[in-house]
Formats: structure tokens, C-alpha cells, sequence
């Protein structure tokens, strides 16, 4: 295939490049009815209209050219940009932790790609140490990229190849481990890793960003910074997420994979640890434990992976007047486990109890878990919640609805049994199930308050 | 100061501009007078004190690497400083769009039609798609790291007394947070006038001397300012200018406020690089290998020299290192004149205290060491450093872990003397002087903002917005001349954009063009600067009461004794204000009842003999009570042929 001159053109814009012989990097002088215009022909993102040219002018602005105002295009140069990150050979320095970055995808340092606008990682050691070079300071890191693809698309696929490959590194005596990764659902896979890596005698961190590392206030590096600390210095031998504690340059938190959720679209500080306290902060001058009963790291080099995920299993979150065929239809297309999210205390209406029963009837393992996701699953308060449990629906305490569905795909993939599906389920792992919630644990302050705004501004920077 | 022909500007003329071919352009930010911000809802225009806020934000900028695989100079020197940004937020003011906590909102359409419609005014080629664009700053005076910004238009003119000057581009941008201080490694900002719609529109190097850069500049504002779409008041406009002598480098003067600073900011700096191009010359006379030039470092015991005064004597209390630097070939170099009151070593002093974040004092050369600490002490310095005949020495001093990045801008600056005047911005102060304020950023800063979709700008649009555009800045320049309004009203006219309003006085309702225009650029500038003005005092308020006095017969004239009352009570109507103003209606016999009375007393207390002092008298009496109902010019007639 030759090279492609017209990058993410397409249509009218295409036909005016070629009519005029004009070359995507081409230096172009410009005749339209609104006036003359030069620069360089940039690549055009695939989803834009077709009836503009991206232009840069030489003020390093870009500009669009509507073509239909177009008289003429001439080509007075070419000069191909290329995207290079620069790379430095990351220097080894005896005497620090060895540490294996796992990449996934996802933005932890990044360039952008102008056709389609998009932000493409950066990832060698030599390229990461080009950009954030305080890791050689923290860590010997070396890198594996196991596949590449967004946090959306991650699936149990994706679990099972990183748990492995995770296993690997351990079994050859890694001192810790990072894995980079799109922050949208970062917690889906921290609870899957949880499950997967059963005793991991280091560190795992998850580790993403808010803000991509193509923007000077990216809060990448730091990310970065704060997970390589955690897992070459660390002490909590666990599956955790390590992103932002304030949505200020300052530490970062530490949350156990199965308590851990993104509570916000765009905050650096979107990760929050539910009904519980985080298990730690760290800054690069040490993780500061907040819990006690966390599982310390070990010198040994052993650890059992249970690469397991029946694919087969949905979340069902309620809404009012929900309609029974919700349930039928997930059953008639053969799924093997429905998480409900549930109102209150884990409630859905009548009409859905027939299709409840007809479900676990078949053999589907069905869960109960909350919307509010702070608080327990309590299903004798009232008699409805007693009558849904007498038709096989089981309480799941006070896991999180993302961790319940992951813990059921795990633990479907490992038995049919749905007793012992049950077993695996109700029994606490890494306090996804936590026997009692501090009085701390539930935060969620409301801003105007006269003692809320008083501690915003003292303390919340 | 002899050695590279310094002229004072009052005393320059063309042909000293033109012999170190001084050369500058101007880049004039103007705010837009909007409801909301340009990115986000938050409303725009309310500010905020320094110490009044609800949270602070505490940031860290970090270079990115440009499209074309490469740091931005200026980033990386940004980077270098290590700088702690704090953000103080007032709720009011600031979502979580102006902290980068959630990605923009579709721009702000409003300020989108007020940059065309100007930069059509400035005949400039609208784009046909604009494309926002992050234009990266490290000093945190945005907390993204960038400032998004968007061409509108390329390629216009603006048109000067005797001259066209050339527009390079007009673009749309949010405007950056107010910095309330800068100390050390801790540099505070508001994040109040964060994201309020700005446009910056953008000369070619096209003026030759300093008096033409405020010309355009005022041209500029003017043109902005006749939309009556923009805001006003200190702070709403303001410009970077841009200026070079022949050999120099393109140097930018930020953020002057005033237009009447620039005439001497940019004499300063042509003849600053001038100045630096003579000490280069100097310096290449003396080293032939420039490549291989060094100069060495060491620190000093302040211990051994027992210091006496502050700020050497402090220094170890102070926890500070001292440090000597030997610069080969320098001597005399530090104290060459580089700007009135200004010399070689204070650019060094500049870096340090921007780069290396040592504030100052923060070094000495032997001019200012000797006064201090005597010859004898200096000497004992310079053989401590080991200098040789011919070289300079300087000693500074900083907290240990600012002394690597000393030492390296140190070694900088003296290397660029050898090559170049460097290019940086510089602040600048009232008295015409400038400081060194951080490396000029090229075009390699600018990104895709991969937040925002292109907009297409349609051809009707732009029609639309074409059809109502207000009279351009010269022709109405020429019109106010052509009608022999004095000169010296038309800043004020222009300021205020008045133009509109004195025209239409004049075509519609057939006022005197010279009464029209004294009345707002003499009468109205004066109550403006001595008494404060109501909330509701529009100019067209002026313009009505003059209309209602001349529909009741009265004259012209009572309008100037009325304007103070106007200017401060805007809303009273025409009865209240003739009250307060004393008028009462009389014909002409009346207002003349008590001429020959006021004559006879005249003459009897007079101390003047001639007939002027007599009538300027008599005037006096006389106009409290002609003023509405005798012109001025009749009453003096009558009283003259009494």
C-alpha cells in the first residue's frame, strides 16, 4: 500500500486536495472568496465534516478552510511531521526495586495522534523515562505492553491474560507491580485481579490518569510517580488502585480493589473507597498506611492465579415499574448469574417476582446488591425483601455492585455448583464484604454548609 | 552609555530609530463584554479580593512534549523553576472547569459573533472553521497548562493618521488568572477572571518608531471599543508589545496596561538590545573561542570574611550558600549600561530570581559589594576565587537546592552574550524600565485541543454579522476634524466610543459639531475625573436632556452647568435638574435689568482700568442668570455696546 497523502480526508475535501494537487504536510497557499490564507496541510479527524482542510498557519495556529469559498490551492512545500517522544535509555540504579509496568492502554503517558485527535501512549522505559524522568529516582522499572486497548473495551478476557502475565513476573521475583490503565473501569478490573491473584507476595497497583499526559497539569506523572513508590517501596502486598487523593498535586490514595469506584466523570480525585477508609496515602516520600489489617508483602516468590470469568453474568440495576421481561430476557439468552442493583435496602418491585423465581428456578444465580452503594443489603427488614429470598435471590452484603458482578463471573467460571457459587460469594475476600462499617466510612459532605465550606478551605486542597 | 549613542527619547528623532532600526509590533488582548465565560457557565466579570476565597488548588505544571516531538524552550525552563501554584477560588467565580477537573463546554456563541464582527471591522479574512487550540503556558496563570484559543481571522489592516499597518491575526481566547504573588518557589493566583472571553488582536513589526506603537495601539482600542460589545475599566484591555533593534531578537513586553507607558518602554528596550548587541561585540573582541568559553564557580565561607552588612552578614542564619563565579573576559562587562539605571549584571540578577526562584538581592558585583564592604574585602574575594586580570567576578547566594540551577542560568545568560540578545518576555515597570520575565515561546507550544470539535463559520453568519458594523476609527477621526472638533477631545471620544452618539447630535438634530464635542471631550471629561459616576449614567442621557432643553427654548448652554447633576444622578428628570441648577426662565430684558446698576457699582470698585476687565466683570455677574436663556455671545455683545 503506498503512503496515504490525504490522512482522514474524505469527499468534497478530498476531491478539492487532489483537484489541486495539495499533499496532507504540504505547505499550501490558499486563494478563497474570504481571503488568501497559507500554512501546512494537517491531517483531518475521521469524524469531522468533509467540507473543510485543516490548515496550520505559521503563527502555529490551526485554522478550518471551508471549501466551497475555494479559488485556489497551491502546493509550495512538503514537510512531513513526526511524532517522536524522546527516548532515553532508563538508567539502572542498584540497590532500588525492581518494578514491572504492565500496560493495557489507556492514557498514563501519551501523544497525540492528529487524524483522529486521539491521545497514543508512550510506553517504552526510555520513553516514559523522556517523560516523567523522577521515576530513575524511585524504582528500576522495566515495561510489557500485554495488549492495547481502552478501559471500555476491557473484559474478562483481558483479566485473565493480565493475571497470568502478572503471576509470571511474580514467579521470577519481582519486587512490585503497575499496571497502567484507562480510569473508566480501572475498578472492574482491580476486583478482577483481586480475585485472580490469590496471596501475591508484592505490591499490584492499577494506575491511570484524569488528565492525559499530552497536558502540563496531567496528574500522569504523579500517578505514576506515587504507584512505582507503592510498589517497590510498599509494604501492603494487595491489588490496589493508586490515583488521586485531593484533585491538588498532593498524595495520592491507595484503594483496596474490591472497595474501590470512580464516583466522578472528570475529577482527578474520582476514586473513592465505599463504606470503608482507604487502606493508605502515598507520596514519593513513602506510603502512609490509613488501615491496619492490610496483607504485608513477603520475600517469597509464590502465588496461585485463578484465571476464571464465566462471561454469561449481568448487572440488572432497578428502575420503578421496571418490567419482568428485564429479567426473562437475560434468562432466555442464557445468563448464568444477574447482579440486581437494587433500591433501599435492596428492594425491586411485585410484578418482577415471578420472573425472580422462574430465573433462579433454571439455575441462574441471582444477587441482590444496592444503588445506593453505601450501606448493607438487608432483606428482613421488610417482608418483601423476605419474600424475594424465599424465591432464591441472595443478599450480597455490602459489595458493590461492580465487585459483585466480577466476583460472580469468577466465581461462575470456577464451579455450576451453586452452592458452593454461594460460598465463594458471601465469603469476604480482600473486605469486599466488610463484617462492619465505620462510622467514618459513609462521607459524602454537602457543599454551602457553613462547617463543610470551613473544612474545604482549610483542608481540602 | 556614550559607547551606543543613548538618546534620551524626549530628545530622539527618526533618524536615531532609524539608525538601530527599531522595529515593533503589538499583540492587544481585549476582553469581551459577555454574561458567562468562554468555556464554561461561570459568570464573567466578578472579581474577587486577594485574601477572599473558598478553596485553594495547589498545581504542578510539566512540559509536554509539541507535535513535533520536541520541549518547548520556555517549558522546560518553567519546569526548571519547580514552581508551587496555588489557585484561590471563589464559588462565584469558579467551577470545576477553570480548576481542569471537567473538560469544556461548547464555546460561548455570543463571543464568537463579537470576534467576527470585529475582526471584520479590522478586514481580516474569517476562517472557515475555527480550531481550538491550546497554547501552553508553565507559569500556572492556567490551571490546564494551556490556554485555549482559536484564530477567528489572518490578514487585515488598520489604518493610523498618516499610515496602514498590517494585522498578522485575530484570535479568541479565555483570558488567565490574576497572580496575587510570586515568591520564592510559591506563585498564588484567583482563578476570578480565569476563562472570560478575550480577543488579541496582532500586528506585523510594521512601526518604526515609539510614538507610532501608542498610535496603533489606541487605533486598536478604538476599533474595539466601537462595537460597544467589550468591556472597559482597568484590566479589560492590555498588549504585549513587541520590539527588536537591527540585529536584535524579537523581545516581548508584557502585559502593559496603559498605552502612555509604551513610548517609553519601547525607546528602553530597542536601545536595551542595542546596547546588549555592543557588549557582544565587546566580548567577542576579547575571546576568540566563544565555544570554548567557561567560567567556574566555588563556595565561599561567609565565615572567613566576617561580613558587614546584610545580606552577606545574614546569609548563614539565613541558611543560604555563598557562591563566587569567575567570568573570563568579562571584566567591565557587568556594569555595562543596558537601560537608565540599569546594567549587564541585572539581567543575570533577572534569571536568578525567575529561574533558580532566589529572590532578591540575590547576587553582587564589585560595584555594589565595594560600597558595602569595602575594596580591601572584595579583593580578599576575588583571590579567594582564584580570577585573573580581565575577569569578572559576582557572587550570589540561594538555598542549597536552588545553587545547581544558579549556577547553570549564570553560565546561560553570560554564554547568550556571546551569541545574542535573548529571547524572553519581559515585565515592565512604570518608569519605562523592563525585567527579565521568562523565555519567549515559539510557535511550537500549540496543540489540537482534543476536547473541542471545529466550528464552521458559514458565509451567511458572517454576512449577518457584516451588515451593522459601526463607522471604522479613521473615518470617524476625519469626520470629527472635517466638522472642527478640536483634536484634543478625541481620545476621549473614541475611548468612550462617543462618535455614534455626536454624530447623530449633529446630523439629526443639528447641533454645533465643536458645541458637541467639547461638551463630551472638554466639559464631561472633567466631571468624570471629579465626581463619581452613578450606576446608571448612560452618555445618551446627555444627548436627551440636551434635546429637552432646546424643545422648552432653553439654551444649549445650561447643559454644562447640568452635567455634574447627570453624571451622578442619571434617573432625575429635566424640571429637577433645572432646579438644581438655579434656572429660571427669563427673556432677554430681564436677564439685562440690572446691567446699568452692575455698572455704576463696577466703576466704583474697579482696580483695573480698560474696557475687557469691565465686560469680563459684568460677564461674571451676568451668566448665572443668561446661562438657558441669552447665549453667551449675545449677553457679551450687549454688555459690550451697553
Amino acid at each position: 500500500m503506498g503512503e496515504d497523502f490525504f490522512q482522514g480526508y474524505k469527499g468534497a475535501a478530498l476531491q478539492a486536495l487532489k483537484k489541486f494537487n495539495v499533499r496532507v504536510w504540504g505547505q499550501a497557499k490558499i486563494e478563497t472568496s474570504r481571503g488568501n490564507f497559507v500554512g501546512t496541510v494537517l491531517p483531518r479527524s475521521e469524524n469531522d465534516d468533509d467540507q473543510h482542510i485543516v490548515l496550520k498557519i505559521p503563527t502555529g495556529y490551526n485554522v478550518g478552510i471551508d471549501i466551497r469559498t475555494l479559488i485556489s490551492m497551491q502546493e509550495t512545500g512538503y514537510k512531513k511531521a513526526s511524532y517522536k517522544i524522546p527516548e532515553k535509555e532508563f538508567p539502572y540504579t542498584k540497590g532500588l526495586p525492581r518494578v514491572k509496568l504492565i500496560g493495557t492502554g489507556g492514557t498514563i503517558a501519551s501523544r497525540l495522534d492528529y487524524r483522529t485527535g486521539a491521545v497514543i501512549p508512550a510506553f517504552s522505559p526510555g520513553e516514559l523515562y523522556g517523560a516523567v524522568p523522577e521515576l530513575a529516582d524511585i524504582c528500576n522499572l522495566t515495561t510489557e505492553k500485554v495488549f492495547a486497548v481502552f478501559s471500555e473495551n476491557m473484559g474478562p478476557a483481558q483479566y485473565k491474560q493480565l493475571a497470568v502475565a502478572i503471576g509470571r513476573e511474580i514467579e521470577n521475583g519481582i519486587d512490585g507491580i503497575v499496571i497502567g490503565h484507562g480510569t473508566d473501569t480501572l475498578h472492574h478490573t482491580a476486583a478482577a485481579l483481586t480475585y485472580m491473584i490469590k496471596n501475591p507476595p508484592v505490591p499490584i497497583v492499577l494506575v491511570g490518569s484524569q488528565r492525559s499526559s499530552d497536558r502540563p497539569s496531567s496528574d500522569a506523572a504523579l500517578n505514576l510517580m506515587h504507584a512505582c513508590y507503592t510498589a517497590g517501596h510498599g509494604n501492603i502486598a494487595e491489588v490496589m488502585v493508586c490515583m488521586f487523593g485531593p484533585t491538588s498535586d498532593d498524595y495520592g490514595m491507595l484503594h483496596r480493589g474490591t472497595r474501590v469506584r470512580k464516583m466522578h466523570s472528570s475529577y482527578r480525585s474520582t476514586f473513592r473507597t465505599l463504606g470503608d477508609m482507604p487502606l493508605a496515602t502515598v507520596t514519593t516520600r513513602g506510603v502512609e498506611p490509613i488501615k491496619s489489617n492490610y496483607k504485608a508483602r513477603r520475600k517469597d516468590t509464590s502465588v496461585t492465579i485463578l484465571p476464571y470469568f464465566e462471561e454469561k453474568v449481568a448487572i440488572l440495576y432497578y428502575y420503578p415499574n421496571m418490567f419482568p421481561d428485564m429479567v426473562d430476557s437475560l434468562v432466555d439468552n442464557g445468563y448464568k448469574g444477574i447482579v440486581i442493583a437494587g433500591t433501599g435496602l435492596g428492594h425491586v418491585n411485585k410484578p418482577l417476582y415471578p420472573a425472580l423465581e422462574r430465573a433462579t428456578k433454571k439455575g441462574v444465580a441471582v444477587y441482590m446488591t444496592v444503588q445506593t452503594l453505601w450501606g448493607y443489603v438487608q432483606m428482613f427488614v421488610y417482608e418483601t425483601g423476605r419474600e424475594m429470598m424465599a424465591l432464591g435471590v441472595v443478599p450480597a452484603e455490602n459489595m458493590l455492585p461492580e465487585v459483585a458482578w466480577v466476583k460472580l463471573g469468577w466465581a461462575l467460571g470456577q464451579t455450576q455448583d451453586l452452592n458452593e457459587v454461594k460460598k465463594i460469594m458471601l465469603t469476604p475476600m480482600n473486605d469486599d464484604i466488610t463484617p462492619r462499617e465505620p462510622y467514618n466510612g459513609y462521607l459524602i459532605y454537602q457543599g454551602g454548609v457553613p462547617e463543610v465550606e470551613e473544612f474545604i478551605k482549610r483542608f481540602r486542597k | 552609555m556614550r559607547a551606543i549613542g543613548y538618546v534620551p527619547r524626549k530628545k530622539a528623532t527618526q533618524e536615531d530609530y532609524d539608525r538601530i532600526g527599531f522595529m515593533s509590533g503589538l499583540e492587544v488582548h481585549q476582553q469581551l463584554d459577555t454574561k458567562q465565560k468562554l468555556f464554561c457557565r461561570c459568570p464573567a466579570g466578578i472579581y474577587q479580593k486577594d485574601d477572599v476565597y473558598d478553596a485553594e488548588v495547589i498545581r504542578h505544571m510539566r512540559p509536554t512534549l509539541s507535535e513535533l516531538g520536541e520541549y518547548d524552550g520556555t517549558a522546560l525552563m518553567e519546569f526548571k523553576t519547580r514552581k508551587n501554584i496555588i489557585y484561590r477560588i471563589k464559588n462565584e467565580t469558579t467551577c470545576t472547569y477553570e480548576v481542569d477537573d471537567t473538560p469544556p463546554f461548547p464555546i460561548n456563541r455570543k463571543a464568537v459573533d463579537v470576534a467576527i464582527e470585529i475582526s471584520l471591522l479590522k478586514k481580516l479574512n474569517i476562517v472557515g472553521e475555527i480550531h481550538i487550540t491550546r497554547k501552553q503556558y508553565l507559569d500556572g496563570s492556567i490551571p490546564t497548562g494551556f490556554q485555549r484559543t482559536a484564530i477567528i481571522g489572518v490578514e487585515g489592516v488598520i489604518q493610523l493618521r498618516n499610515k496602514t499597518v498590517r494585522l498578522i491575526q485575530l484570535s479568541l481566547e479565555e483570558d488567565s488568572c490574576r497572580e496575587i504573588s510570586d515568591v520564592g518557589h510559591w506563585r498564588i493566583y484567583k482563578t476570578d477572571r480565569l476563562g472570560m472571553p478575550l480577543i488579541e488582536t496582532v500586528t506585523y513589526p510594521d512601526m518604526v518608531n515609539p510614538d507610532e506603537v501608542a498610535e496603533a495601539c489606541q487605533v486598536i482600542r478604538f476599533l474595539n471599543r466601537s462595537t460597544n460589545k467589550v468591556r472597559s475599566g482597568i484590566g479589560a484591555a492590555r498588549q504585549d508589545v513587541n520590539v527588536s533593534c537591527r540585529g536584535g531578537t524579537r523581545v516581548e513586553i508584557k502585559g502593559v496596561s496603559r498605552i502612555k507607558w509604551i513610548p517609553e518602554l519601547t525607546h528602553n528596550e530597542s536601545f536595551r538590545q542595542w546596547a546588549l548587541l555592543h557588549i557582544q561585540q565587546e566580548l567577542l573582541k576579547r575571546i576568540k573561542k566563544p565555544g570554548g568559553w567557561k567560567m567556574t564557580s566555588m563556595e565561599l565561607d561567609p565565615k572567613e570574611f566576617d561580613f558587614r552588612s546584610r545580606p552577606l552578614k545574614g546569609l548563614r542564619n539565613a541558611g543560604m550558600k555563598l557562591y563566587g563565579v569567575s567570568l573570563p573576559g568579562f571584566l567591565g562587562i557587568l556594569s555595562h549600561f543596558t537601560q537608565p539605571g540599569k546594567v549587564f549584571a541585572d539581567e543575570i540578577s533577572g534569571r536568578l530570581q525567575v529561574i533558580a526562584c532566589i529572590e532578591k538581592p540575590n547576587m553582587c558585583t564589585h560595584d555594589s559589594l565595594r560600597p558595602m564592604e569595602g575594596e580591601e574585602t572584595y579583593q580578599r574575594l576575588k583571590k579567594r576565587l582564584g580570577s585573573k586580570a580581565g575577569d569578572a567576578v559576582l557572587f550570589f547566594w540561594g538555598p542549597a537546592e536552588d545553587i545547581p540551577t544558579a549556577i547553570e542560568t549564570i553560565e546561560e545568560r553570560c554564554r547568550m552574550a556571546f551569541e545574542c540578545v535573548p529571547n524572553e518576555t519581559r515585565k515592565s515597570f512604570a518608569d519605562g524600565t523592563t525585567i527579565f520575565e521568562r523565555v519567549l515561546p515559539g510557535a511550537d507550544r500549540m496543540y489540537p485541543d482534543t476536547d473541542s470539535p471545529p466550528i464552521p463559520l458559514l458565509d451567511e453568519d458572517i454576512e449577518r454579522l457584516g451588515r451593522n458594523l459601526p463607522t471604522e476609527t479613521m473615518e470617524a477621526y476625519r469626520q470629527m476634524k472635517a466638522w472642527g472638533i478640536p483634536e484634543d477631545t478625541y481620545t476621549y471620544i473614541l475611548k468612550n466610543n462617543l462618535f455614534p452618539l455626536i454624530r447623530d447630535m449633529v446630523v439629526k438634530h443639528k447641533e454645533d459639531p465643536v458645541f458637541a464635542g467639547t461638551l463630551f471631550g472638554h466639559r464631561l471629561k472633567f466631571v468624570e475625573g471629579h465626581y463619581e459616576r452613578a450606576p446608571g449614567f448612560r452618555y445618551d442621557v446627555v444627548a436627551k436632556t440636551l434635546q429637552e432643553l432646546k424643545k422648552r427654548n432653553i439654551g444649549a448652554d445650561l447643559i454644562k452647568n447640568m452635567l455634574p447633576v447627570i453624571y451622578q444622578h442619571p434617573k432625575m428628570d429635566v424640571d429637577s435638574l433645572l432646579s438644581s441648577v438655579d434656572y429660571r426662565p427669563m427673556n432677554e430684558q430681564e436677564v439685562l435689568a440690572n446691567l446699568d446698576f452692575l455698572k455704576k457699582k463696577f466703576a466704583s470698585i474697579r482696580r483695573k482700568q480698560g474696557l475687557d476687565a469691565e465686560v469680563n466683570w459684568l460677564m461674571g455677574q451676568l451668566r448665572g442668570s443668561a446661562v438657558g436663556n441669552l447665549e453667551l455671545r449675545a449677553l457679551k455683545e450687549k454688555v459690550i455696546s451697553s
